[in-house]
Order: C-alpha cells, then sequence, then structure tokens
C-alpha cells in the first residue's frame, strides 16, 4: 500500500488507474489478503489482545473465510469500523465482507443494497439491571434511564417496545460500549440495554458480575450475520458456504482435530466427503479449490468449537447455546446440503 | 514657657537597625503578594482551599499508585479499598498507547528514531537566526527519511520522491528567470516523468536497502497523532500560503474561488470533514479505487489547516506597509520575484507565531479521529484498552496520561511561540 | 501586480496571452476556472457512477420518515414516531442551547480569568496561568470525556437519595445533583399570575429609566447618585408586593424522588453540563488570554492618565481600560464563538443529541444516507458560523473607534 500511498498521492495521474470493478474474489486474490471490518472492540466478538491480535467469534468466520480463499487464516486484515461507518466501509470497497453483529433487516438487505449470506448468532436485545434495583420484567421499567449504544437496531427496538408498552424512558445513547458501561457502573442510567450477547460479554467484566442480572424479556429478534455488498453473488457464495461449512460440520462431526484425517481419504459418509473435496468438485464451483472448507474447519474449527472457544460456557462470558444451538439439538442452526 | 538650654546635637550615626519585618523580606513579599488589600487576602485563602482541596484528593491517589499488575480487579485486590490509582494498565499498554496496537514491537525504534529526528530537522527552522542556512536541507530531507523509518520499504521510494522534487526546483530554477510560465510547467513535467521512471525501478527492486514494510493501517496511539499532525501542518503550509495569496490577487475568479473556500471549511466543524472522508469521500473517488483511510484523513486535515493557515498568512500579508509592495514593483521585479524576495519573508516572519498556534490547534484536533474508528491515543483508550475485560474501568490513569503526553508537547510549542514572539517584538512597552 | 501600460498600439498576438502581463492573469484566471470546473466534473461523474453502481440514489425523501428514535432532550414536540426532519430540527435547538450557554458562561469565565492573571495577588495569578495553560494545551475531546467521567463519577446516582440514610441528599430540598443531570424545581403559572409577569417586566424598564435619569444627572450637575441598591429594589420589590397581592399566584413545582429517577420541576441532562462545562472552562482558557492581551495592549500612559485624575483602580479598569480592550478583544473573541459553536459536535462523545447526534448520527445510521446527512450537516454549521460572524461584526462595527 505505501508505495502506492506516496507515489500515488503524488502523481494524480495515479487516481484514474482504478481497477476495473472485476469480481471481489479477483480483488481479494490480486491483493493477497481479505478486508474483514469488525468491531471495534467487544470482547468474545471481536477483540484485539494485549499484542494487536484479533479474536473472537466474528473473527473466527473472517479467519474461515481467508482460509478457503487462501488456505491461510492469517491472511485477513481486520478493519475496525464503527456503527456509522460500516456500511460505508462495505458499499465502498474498502472491506470485502463485514462481520460485526450486524443485525439482519429488511431494509439493511434491501435499500442498503447489501446480502445478509446467513446467521451467524441468533440473537435478541435483552436487558440488564443492578440486582438492587428490584426489577424483574423489562415491563417494570416504566421512567427508567436506559443506556444505549447508539447507531444499532438497538435504538429503535427500544422506541418500539416501551411504545408498544405504553410506558416512558429516557435514552441515554452512548458512543461505545465502554463509555456505556461506565454510566451503567455508576448508576447513570437504571439499565443498559443491547443484544443479550452483548449484555452476558460486558457482564463478564465487571468486578461483580453477580450484582447484575439479565431481564428474561427479549424485546426483539436480533439475526446476527456476515454480509457482503449486493450484486457480487458469487463473493457472496463463498462468504455464505464457508458459513454453511463450518455449521454442517459441527452436525457431520468435523472437528479442528479430526478434519485432517477425514479428509485424507474418502469416508463413509458422503456429505461428508464432498465437503471435504474427497468426492465431487464443490470447491470448483465457487471458483475455489477443492480443499476449501478442509482449511476453513481446520483453521478455526467448526461452529462449536469456535462458540465454545469465544463466548461458550467456559469462557468469562458464558453464553448457552441456546437458539444457536444445531437443529438435532432444538437450535436453529440448519444448514442447505453440501450437494 | 521654658526654652531648652541646650540644642541636641547628635555627633556620631546611629548603627543601621535592619528594616522593619514588615517591610522586609517574606513577610514583605506575603504583604505585596497576597495579602495587599482584604479583597486580595480573601481571594488568596480561596485559592489556597481549592489548591490543598485538590491536593488533597489528587496526592494520595497519585502515591498510592500500583504498577504492577495485570488487570483492574488486581490493582482492587492490591489497594485493598483504599484510594489509590492503577498505574498498571500504563505499564502493561504503553506500548498500545504510544504506537497503536498492529505496529511490529520489534519496529519501535525505528518511529522513536523519526521522532528525535525531528528535533534535529526542527531546529534550522526554529531557531533560524541560530543556525547556518544551508542546515535547512537537513530540514528539506526529513520528511523523506522519517517516510522511510515509520513505513519502511525500499529506500528507492523516498529517495526517487526527493529526486523528481529535486529535478523540478532544477528545471524552474534553469527556465523560471526567463519565462515563469515555461519554468512552472516544466518543473512539473520534469516531476512527473521522473516519478514515472523512478517509480518503475522502485518496483523493479523491492528490496533495495529495504526495511520491514508496515502498513498505514497499523500506525496508532500517539504516534499517530504525530504523524498527522506533523503531516498535515507540513501540507498545509505551501496550500496555505497560495490560498492566501489567491485571496488577496487581483484576478477576481481566483481570488473568489480562494475566499470560498477558506469560507467554506472555516465555517464547517472538522468532524463533519472527518465524516466526509469516513463516509462519503469514498462515492467521488473513481469506482475500484479504494484510498487508506489515514490517507483520506490526511487529505481532509490538510484542507481544513491551510484555510486557517491562510487567514493568519494573509493577516501577515495585510501587515506589510504598503510601501514594501510598491517599492517591489519600482524594482521593477514581477509579481513572483516580489512575492519571493520581498513581501514572503517578512509576511512569513511576522505570521510565525500564528501560524505555531494554528498548527497547536490542529495537533489538538487530530485527537477527533477517534470519533470516525482511528486509533490515535484517544481511540486506543477507548476503543480497546477500555473495552478489554482486563482495564475496563480505569479511566482517570489513560485519560490522565493523554491529556498530560499532548500537555508536554503543546506547552513546549506555545513556550517557543511565545519566545519568538519577544525575539520579533520591535517595539520598547 | 503591476500592469506596465504600453501606449503603442501593437496588434494583440496569441504568445501575449503567456508573456504579456496585462493579458497573463486572464490567462491564469482561465485555467484557473477550467481546473475547477474540470474537478467538479471529474468528482461528479464519479458521485453518479458509484451510485449507479450501488444502485443507489440521492434524495432527501428519508426527512420526511418517521424516525423510530427517541431523543431525550426534546425543546420541541418530538416522538419516536416524529420525521427526521424533526430529529434534525431537535439537534439544531439542542446545538443551539449548548453553545449558547457555553459562549456566556466562556466570557465569564475568560473575563475573570484573564483579569486576574494580572492581579496583583501572586497566589491568584499562578492558579490562573495553571488554569490557562492546562486546559490551552490539551485537546478538547480529552476535556470533555474526562469531565464527564467526573460527573458521573463523582456526582451520586439518584439511588443514593434513597433510604432511611441517604448518603446524598437535595439541596434546600429543592435542587438534586445527579449523575443523571440536575433537577431544579419548575414555576407553574397559576391564575393571575400575569399580573406579576407584567409588573416585573414594568420595573426593568423603571429600572433602566432610573439608570438612565442618573448618568443624566451626574453629567448635567454632577451630583452621583447611588446606583446599585436602587437599581436592584425597583426591579424586586414591587414584583414581590403584587406577588403577595394577588394571592401567591406562581408556585413551584419541587422535584422528588419517584420510581426511578426525579420527577417533576426541571431536568438539566448530565450530557449537557459536562458538554457545557467543558466547552466553557476550555473556552474560557482562551478567552483568558485573549482579554489579557487585550488588557495588556493598552497603553500603561492610560491606567496612569486615569490615575493621575483620581479614579479608584476598579474604575480604572471599569471606566478606562476594559472600554478600550474591548476593541481588541471583540475579534478574537468572536472566533472563539464560532469555535464553541463547532467544537459543540463533540457531543456525539458524551451521548448529547445535538445536530451531529441526530441527524449526522442515529439518522445517518439508520437510513444509511450518507451523503445527504453530512451534506445537510455541513450547511447547518456554515449557516451558523455566517450568521454569527455577520451578527458579531455588526457589534464590531458598533463599538469600533470612530475617528472623525
Amino acid at each position: 500500500m505505501k508505495k502506492s500511498v506516496l507515489l500515488g498521492a503524488m502523481t494524480v495521474a495515479g487516481l484514474a488507474a482504478g481497477a476495473a470493478a472485476a469480481g471481489t474474489l479477483d480483488d481479494v486474490k490480486a491483493r493477497g489478503k481479505l478486508n474483514c471490518g469488525v468491531t471495534t472492540g467487544l470482547v468474545g466478538f471481536a477483540a484485539p489482545d494485549a499484542n494487536g491480535n484479533w479474536d473472537g467469534f466474528d473473527v473466527g468466520v473472517c479467519r474461515a473465510v481467508a482460509a478457503a480463499v487462501f488456505g491461510d487464516p492469517t491472511a485477513v486484515e481486520f478493519v475496525p469500523t464503527t456503527g456509522k461507518t460500516r456500511f460505508t466501509a462495505l458499499a465502498s470497497g474498502e472491506i470485502d465482507m463485514l462481520a460485526r453483529n450486524t443485525t439482519w433487516t429488511f431494509s439493511r438487505d434491501t435499500d442498503l443494497k447489501f446480502d445478509f449470506v446467513g446467521v451467524n448468532y441468533y440473537d435478541g436485545q435483552g436487558f440488564m439491571v443492578p440486582k438492587a434495583l428490584g426489577v424483574s420484567s423489562a415491563k417494570e421499567l416504566n421512567g427508567a434511564t436506559v443506556c444505549i449504544q447508539t447507531g444499532t437496531t438497538t435504538e429503535l427496538n427500544l422506541a418500539d417496545f416501551f411504545r408498544a408498552n405504553n410506558i416512558t424512558y429516557t435514552p441515554v445513547p452512548i458512543e461505545t460500549n465502554a463509555e456505556a458501561l461506565q454510566q451503567y457502573l455508576a448508576g447513570a442510567c437504571d439499565t443498559y440495554t443491547t443484544d443479550a450477547s452483548g449484555l452476558a460479554a460486558s457482564r463478564a467484566t465487571f468486578e461483580a458480575p453477580a450484582d447484575h442480572i439479565v431481564l428474561p424479556e427479549i424485546i426483539s429478534k436480533e439475526p446476527l450475520g456476515p454480509l457482503v455488498r449486493h450484486g457480487d453473488n458469487d463473493w457472496g457464495d463463498i462468504v455464505r458456504w464457508t458459513l454453511n461449512a463450518l455449521i454442517a460440520a459441527e452436525e457431520l462431526g468435523i472437528t479442528s482435530a479430526n478434519v485432517a484425517e477425514l479428509s485424507a481419504a474418502p469416508t463413509s459418509n458422503p456429505e461428508i466427503n464432498r465437503l471435504l473435496g474427497t468426492e465431487g468438485e464443490l470447491g470448483k464451483m465457487i471458483g475455489l479449490d477443492g480443499a476449501w472448507a478442509k482449511n476453513a474447519i481446520a483453521a478455526v474449527g467448526n461452529y462449536g468449537e469456535v462458540f465454545e472457544k469465544n463466548i461458550g460456557s467456559n469462557t468469562a462470558i458464558g453464553l448457552a447455546r441456546g437458539l444457536n444451538a444445531q437443529w438435532t439439538d432444538g437450535g436453529l442452526l440448519y444448514t442447505p446440503p453440501f450437494r | 514657657m521654658t526654652r531648652a538650654t541646650e540644642a541636641f546635637v547628635r555627633h556620631q550615626m546611629l548603627p543601621q537597625v535592619p528594616p522593619p519585618s514588615s517591610q522586609a523580606g517574606i513577610v514583605k513579599w506575603l504583604r505585596e503578594n497576597l495579602f495587599s488589600s482584604i479583597g486580595n487576602s480573601i481571594m488568596t485563602i480561596a485559592s489556597f482551599f481549592a489548591l490543598w482541596w485538590a491536593l488533597d484528593a489528587v496526592w494520595p491517589w497519585l502515591t498510592n499508585g500500583v504498577w504492577t499488575t495485570s488487570s483492574l480487579s488486581q490493582c482492587r485486590e492490591v489497594l485493598q479499598g483504599e484510594v489509590g490509582a492503577c498505574f498498571s494498565v500504563l505499564a502493561e499498554r504503553w506500548n498500545q498507547l504510544l504506537f497503536g496496537f498492529k505496529y511490529p514491537a520489534e519496529l519501535y525504534g525505528r518511529p522513536t528514531a523519526a521522532f528525535l529526528l525531528l528535533f534535529i530537522a526542527a531546529a534550522p527552522v526554529l531557531f533560524y537566526k541560530t543556525f547556518p542556512r544551508y542546515l535547512l536541507i537537513v530540514t528539506a530531507a526529513y520528511p523523506f527519511i522519517a517516510f522511510w523509518f515509520i513505513w519502511g520499504g525500499s529506500i528507492l521510494v523516498p529517495i526517487v520522491a526527493a529526486l523528481g522534487i529535486l529535478g523540478a526546483m532544477f528545471v524552474f530554477k534553469k527556465y523560471g528567470n526567463q519565462n515563469f510560465a515555461t519554468g512552472l510547467f516544466g518543473g512539473i513535467a520534469a516531476a512527473l516523468v521522473i516519478w514515472w521512471l523512478g517509480g518503475k525501478i522502485a518496483d523493479a527492486m523491492p528490496n533495495f536497502l529495504a526495511l520491514q514494510e508496515v502498513a498505514s493501517r497499523d500506525m496508532g496511539g500517539f504516534m499517530l497523532n504525530m504523524i498527522l499532525g506533523v503531516v498535515c501542518v507540513s501540507l498545509s503550509l505551501p496550500f496555505g500560503i497560495l490560498l492566501a495569496l489567491g485571496r488577496r490577487s487581483d484576478m477576481l475568479i481566483i481570488k473568489w474561488i480562494c475566499v470560498l473556500f477558506i469560507e467554506f471549511i472555516r465555517g464547517v466543524p472538522l468532524i463533519t470533514l472527518l465524516f466526509v472522508a469516513n463516509v462519503v469521500l469514498a462515492y467521488f473517488l473513481p469506482p475500484g479505487t479504494s484510498f487508506d483511510l489515514i490517507l483520506r484523513v490526511i487529505i481532509m486535515i490538510t484542507m481544513f489547516s491551510s484555510a486557517y493557515i491562510a487567514e493568519v498568512i494573509r493577516g501577515g500579508l495585510a501587515a506589510l506597509p504598503k510601501g514594501q509592495y510598491e517599492a517591489a514593483d519600482s524594482l521593477g521585479l514581477d509579481y513572483a520575484q516580489a512575492m519571493r524576495l520581498i513581501i514572503l519573508p517578512q509576511a512569513l516572519k511576522i505570521s510565525i507565531p500564528g501560524i505555531v498556534n494554528v498548527a497547536v490547534g490542529l495537533f489538538k484536533d487530530t485527537t477527533l479521529v477517534s470519533v470516525i474508528s482511528m486509533f490515535d491515543l484517544v481511540g486506543m483508550i477507548r476503543g480497546p484498552i477500555l473495552g478489554s475485560t482486563a482495564w475496563n474501568g480505569v479511566y482517570w490513569e489513560l485519560f490522565g496520561f493523554a491529556a498530560l503526553l499532548f500537555f508536554v508537547v503543546c506547552y513546549g510549542i506555545s513556550q517557543y511561540s511565545q519566545w519568538l514572539e519577544r525575539q520579533l517584538r520591535t517595539d520598547h512597552r | 501586480m503591476s500592469t506596465l501600460t504600453d501606449p503603442s498600439a501593437e496588434s494583440f498576438r496569441l504568445s501575449m496571452l503567456v508573456n504579456d502581463t496585462r493579458y497573463r492573469s486572464y490567462t491564469f484566471q482561465f485555467i484557473a476556472l477550467l481546473c475547477i470546473i474540470a474537478l467538479f466534473s471529474y468528482l461528479g461523474v464519479n458521485l453518479v457512477q458509484n451510485l449507479r453502481q450501488a444502485g443507489l440514489n440521492i434524495s432527501f425523501d428519508f426527512l420526511g420518515n418517521p424516525s423510530g428514535y427517541d431523543i431525550n432532550q426534546r425543546p420541541i414536540e418530538y416522538n419516536s414516531q416524529s420525521a427526521h426532519f424533526r430529529a434534525a430540527m431537535v439537534g439544531i435547538l439542542n446545538t443551539l442551547i449548548v453553545a449558547f450557554l457555553a459562549c456566556i458562561s466562556a466570557t465569564v469565565i475568560g473575563v475573570f480569568a484573564g483579569v486576574a492573571r494580572l492581579s496583583p495577588n501572586w497566589l491568584l495569578r499562578k492558579l490562573m496561568s495553571f488554569y490557562v495553560e492546562a486546559f490551552r494545551n490539551v485537546p478538547v475531546l480529552i476535556w470533555i470525556l474526562i469531565i464527564f467521567s467526573i460527573m458521573t463519577a463523582a456526582l451520586p446516582a439518584p439511588n443514593a437519595f434513597r433510604g432511611e440514610n441517604p448518603t446524598a441528599s437535595m439541596l434546600w430540598d429543592a435542587f438534586a445533583f445527579t449523575n443523571r443531570g440536575v433537577y431544579a424545581p419548575k414555576p407553574i403559572w397559576l391564575d393571575g399570575s400575569w399580573i406579576v409577569v407584567a409588573t416585573f417586566l414594568l420595573s426593568v424598564v423603571g429600572a433602566i429609566a432610573y439608570r438612565r435619569y442618573a448618568t443624566k444627572l451626574l453629567y448635567a450637575t454632577g451630583r452621583l447618585l447611588p446606583m446599585g441598591w436602587p437599581t436592584l429594589a425597583i426591579i424586586i420589590l414591587p414584583a414581590l408586593i403584587m406577588y403577595y397581592l394577588t394571592g401567591r399566584p406562581i408556585d413551584l413545582e419541587y422535584p422528588a424522588l419517584k420510581g426511578f429517577n426525579f420527577q417533576g420541576g426541571v431536568n438539566m441532562l448530565g450530557s449537557l453540563i459536562a458538554l457545557w462545562f467543558a466547552l466553557a472552562i476550555y473556552t474560557g482558557a482562551f478567552i483568558a488570554e485573549n482579554v489579557r492581551a487585550g488588557i495588556q495592549a493598552i497603553s500603561k500612559g492610560q491606567t496612569e492618565a486615569a490615575a493621575s485624575l483620581g479614579l479608584r483602580p476598579n474604575r480604572i479598569m471599569n471606566l478606562v481600560i476594559l472600554p478600550q480592550a474591548l476593541r481588541v478583544i471583540i475579534p478574537p473573541l468572536i472566533s472563539q464563538y464560532l469555535n464553541i459553536t463547532k467544537n459543540s459536535s463533540l457531543a456525539i462523545a458524551v451521548g448529547y443529541m445535538d445536530i451531529t447526534g441526530t441527524l449526522g448520527g442515529i439518522t445517518l445510521n439508520q437510513t444509511g444516507r450518507a451523503i445527504e446527512c453530512v451534506l445537510l450537516l455541513m450547511l447547518f454549521y456554515l449557516t451558523i458560523s455566517l450568521a454569527i460572524s455577520a451578527v458579531m461584526n455588526l457589534y464590531n462595527n458598533a463599538v469600533k473607534l470612530k475617528e472623525r
């Protein structure tokens, strides 16, 4: 980049040399790196550690796509985006895909011209209150002061919920999660509302997590998923089926530990064989090599592994699988067949 | 009535007595400076209490500070409920605060060296009376060296860039005296040719004397503030001069273009310009080009500061006596010569304090990039550090550190500016 | 640019466009114009192309759609069903509110600190220069965040006012300072209250008339009437008497802790207070420097001349120095007011819903109409800036030294 920064900035003529609108896949391959938009920092979903390495549930999706395309899960440039900048970053081509707990809504899919390729986390908006407040239901929050993170669908859901229940509230819109928590912990708001997963993630960072409860009401559906630009269906297919491969891998019992063994030779399960490229040519159909899914699974593990590693019940965040269990376990994860 | 029969006459000097205690030493100083009147005494006591109250709150917090733990909860354990700062966050994350979280740790020496070189490079300009003129070469070479140090890559890239500018200057010097236009356009053409050829060579030999490359996206922390501040101020100086000259020009169209640009930029907050850089600019570039965010931001901040610097320089131009312009004309100098040889050297000299003020203001404003999700010093604090599990809740230490860093730099610059103002002052008040 | 008028009737040649100073300026202007037109059409073409490629369009229709979000400080009627346009109006008013408050308090702080920096009191002088240097040399964004943190951490939550032994209590049972904001009593206008208000307004007019009369008398006869307490009495007494005569028609509604928050009374949000204070204290430091420079610009002879006339120090300041210094102070003061208005856009950092928070924040996020929102945002600030500088220039011309 830097060479073109300097010379490109000085030779204005270079400006006109913009690459013709080739497919995103070609761009990504030419660049050698996947530009993946993530949050500016939400523990468990996407946050840089002390060494600057990104880690988290959404980061896992980015790494899986990079592994599927390049065979290298580190060939990702993580671009932190805020609620405000995420859509422009994607629309302008600054990022190739956005994996940033973004809710799949009608208008985002149609009016903003994006394609949601699937759902990697079924969430819903909840409320967290201090136990000392003595509130047990969100409907008791009449007159409460509510902290919200701006730039998300939560503001709209909140307004709808209070209007539907005919109760009043005072919104305190805050730019970042960290500052919203500061307000909440100091008692400047009675309750903090965001996606239930975010609440759990934030509560885990508290000094005394047990003093706070998440109210039982989930006031909205928040299917969070990765999205790409509208119109480049080939690229959309790659992201969609990489995500599906992770989910299918869990269903089929493929893990990062046994994927090498299962892909070494055809197994007795034809779907595993098709997925891992030992049978058929699924990879070629989406313009990747046959080991794409194997690489993705080997890099980050299957959906269940990614979940358990970053946000599962053994982590500080401690989310149960709930809706995000496989359909065979009563959850909503159900991939179309690999055929 | 009796008269004294004998007049008293003293024959020897009295021994010197020290002045009354109220008129000397500490007491006198106290009386004059602190308790000269009732109102003054009240104010002294009030100020003293304010000071004492502030110190009483801050002192134990500072002295009880914990430096060695690895998370806020451990700090709280160590402090056992006492008042005390948790400076461990600085000890653990100092590198992120200074360099951002993606700059490779083993390369920290390079930006540090570039930073130290900045002082050497700036000295000939800042203390132009002390240092000989030819040292300005060091200043001119600094941007290229600093670029190479911070971004890395082959040394050919900055060398080609420098050669292009040198070539342009050479051509302009040679032909500009006979014909301004030929010199100007010839210079630009020469630069473009050199850059084009040099770009080919640099692309062909990417490993010639190469340092490890660092993408500009990986810049962060206080380093990003410094880069933005230094780059934008130095870029905006030439633009500012051109805009100021344009605004005072007789050519109506050029004048109005400059006026509109300056007034527009000065009328909107920097944050809206940053929004433009972040969410709008991409729509105005050819499809498929993707400028780095940092480059887009540099363009916007440079536009912003050149408008302000233009106004400062315009003030300097207006402050020159009209005789200077007329004298230049009467010598038969053309516009370019008059400006270069007579007007600008004087006008720039008297606008230096103003320019320094703009520079300080701009440097402080670089913190606004944190609002558009860039990880400068404030962005690092508000984003990754406060968002992490270990340090969620450490506000004072981090913001205090940020304030201290900015204070040191800005106070230093403003002290220099005041010193310079005293140097430039010619009236005797 | 020197134009040598050459009398010879030389015919026009094309090369003169470059070489002749008479025509060269036209060439330059023409080239500049061409460049500007080329630049704008280049940007415009790109925009059209990009929008077509993304299937988007430029349209301001979204301003009429329901916004769907709530705003905590509503100077005008607004709810989540109101249009985005109305949300923008609320934002504009909120911007103006915080800018107005901050301008006034920054001026007060600045004048005090500027005068105090020249005070004979050493301690005060040093404290004030510490204040000025500390605030001038640290970015305003950091100050806003720090003051917001102080507000949140240092003031009690409404919960602290609760219970048998509350850790916090209300001031005179009327004012509550919480980290959600300040709650104060609100006047309730009952029947007949207009009489009291009318009396009050009339007595203000009366007070002004009295001061005019006193000044006139002073100039005419040299008799000095007392100014301070009679003015105060004229303003307060009649209204107070009328208040009791009409049977106390103005009542106060006190804020009380009900449910989660204080209810009733007037409420000033914590984010407004934090932003207001931060802007006022930060800009106050700059104004202090302007004031100090203005006072020091008045030559020492003025002070000495006034002293030799027998004026006391505070009268020297009020009657001789400040009126003259004002001419030096006003122009930089205008640009400080502009800075406050522009810096108020940092409200986004504390969640105060100004125009950048509504139109440039939530509306932009929810509709994705980036170009339109940013365009309107810039237009608004541009209008405000031009308006402020126009008004202030009028004032500046009014107080300018009139040379005859």
